[in-house]
């Protein structure tokens, strides 16, 4: 199968080829060719089990698809692993907070373990981005879901990751919070970036032909 | 790109020095393992009577196998909470080489369950009877013998990481590996108890220790790639 399908005037970020993917034996989705160049914001739809956060996963290449590749640059995730995640910012469902640590410590270890090495970011400044300020110190443990997936989040403020790909990010966000974040969005797409996520929620700001979908639906057998 | 790699030796410390700060804060991880090590070795001389030769000759096995089920026991968290929280995920992601990662969480998985262990075990051994000339030898295979535990435990818990209830088979897969150097620590204790030297065992569990050091962390990355998949 040829890699370069693309009418090549925008180079695809993250592309995918014939992506088939199994789960308990089930088929969630087959032959599913996917290009995402810079400026695209994508949204994965289907119903819940359709398989969102699967093909979010594999596009991360967290999970390996049954079949099919997916490409970085035209090359392959697999063999351009330390390439791919210096521009690769993947939100899970779970925010990756630890409780024992404080906000500042979870901010800083998140990002200094994904390359930033820049002391001149500003850890409190960040959080206050995020409507934390005040719990700068608090133990995670001891602050509210929403809080936690503020802390995950504050990274984006940080990131010099092209490539965003975001599972639920507005779950127990409140609505300023969400407005806040697809402000960073547009202004990420707008620097060249992509960003993939799943939402149940409409994109508000942003105008419906923006915004590519990708759907996905049950597939019977 | 502004993105600056970190050094290995950077990165290695960054997570080090987060497992600890999260083990000290989340005591438990600590003083579970150490109490359970001390309540199995104390409860022997309970159960067997105060006779100082029948003690002295069971002392290291008694204490070799309390470590290795102390260590055992506390395994599960070396990625467990990790795995839950989504950290582990992350990590996984992290443009930095995995087995770097992984060997951190190993050395402060030691850090955490082998160091104390070796420093309570010469008081156990008094306990014990312990024969006068072993001391020597009880603290070598622990400090080197220790740290082939946690190494290949890492392995056992990579793999079972994300099955729900993998703490059975965590013990089967995990154990048989313990074997050899169960076997030659005792072997070492008993062989300094005559006044004969245990140059040879040692030797032997020196070689796991380094065998495991060097091989134990890809084969936990690779095992954490598929738990995760």
């Amino acid at each position: 199968m040829s890699v370069n399908q693309s009418p090549a005037q925008i180079p695809s970020l993250i592309s995918a080829t014939s992506l088939t993917c199994i789960r308990e034996e089930r088929l969630l989705f087959e032959q599913l060719h996917i290009e995402i160049s810079a400026g695209d914001i994508v949204q994965v739809e289907g119903p819940n089990g359709s398989g969102k956060t699967s093909l979010l996963r594999i596009l991360a290449g967290l999970s390996q698809p049954f079949e099919g590749d997916v490409f970085f640059n035209n090359q392959l995730i697999s063999h351009a692993r330390e390439e791919f995640h210096q521009n690769l910012l993947y939100l899970g469902h779970l925010p990756g907070v630890k409780g024992e640590m404080s906000a500042v410590e979870n901010l800083h270890f998140n990002l200094a373990l994904h390359g930033g090495t820049d002391t001149a970011i500003n850890i409190e400044q960040t959080l206050a981005e995020v409507n934390l300020s005040g719990f700068e110190d608090s133990l995670a443990s001891h602050l509210s879901a929403g809080q936690h997936r503020r802390i995950s989040l504050a990274r984006l403020y940080k990131s010099t990751a092209k490539i965003w790909i975001l599972d639920e990010p507005f779950t127990a966000i409140d609505k300023q919070g969400v407005h806040a974040l697809e402000q960073l969005f547009k202004a990420h797409i707008k620097q060249g970036g992509c960003v993939i996520l799943t939402t149940h929620q409409d994109l508000l700001t942003f105008e419906p032909t923006q915004i590519k979908k990708i759907t996905l639906d049950y597939i019977d057998e | 790109m502004p993105v600056a790699n970190l050094s290995y030796r950077a990165v290695f410390s960054l997570v080090l020095k987060r497992d600890l700060t999260i083990a000290m804060r989340h005591k438990d991880d600590i003083i579970n393992p150490l109490l359970f090590f001390v309540i199995v070795i104390t409860l022997f001389p309970l159960g067997i009577g105060p006779e100082a030769q029948t003690l002295s000759r069971i002392a290291p096995g008694i204490i070799w196998v309390a470590a290795l089920l102390s260590t055992l026991l506390s395994l599960d968290r070396l990625f467990k909470s990790d795995h839950d929280d989504g950290s582990l995920e992350q990590m996984l992601l992290s443009p930095q080489p995995i087995f770097i990662l992984v060997l951190a969480k190993i050395v402060a998985h030691w850090l955490i369950t082998g160091l104390p262990l070796i420093l309570i075990a010469p008081l156990l051994a008094v306990l014990l009877h312990l024969n006068e000339q072993s001391y020597g030898a009880l603290m070598l295979t622990l400090l080197l013998g220790t740290p082939v535990l946690s190494l290949l435990g890492a392995i056992g818990v990579a793999l079972t990481v994300g099955i729900k209830k993998g703490g059975v088979l965590l013990s089967l897969l995990v154990l048989p590996l313990y074997i050899p150097v169960l076997i030659f620590a005792t072997s070492a204790i008993d062989t300094a108890a005559l006044g004969l030297p245990y140059n040879g065992q040692l030797a032997i569990i020196a070689a796991l220790f380094v065998g495991s050091l060097t091989l134990a962390p890809f084969a936990v990355s690779a095992a954490l790639k598929v738990s995760t998949n």
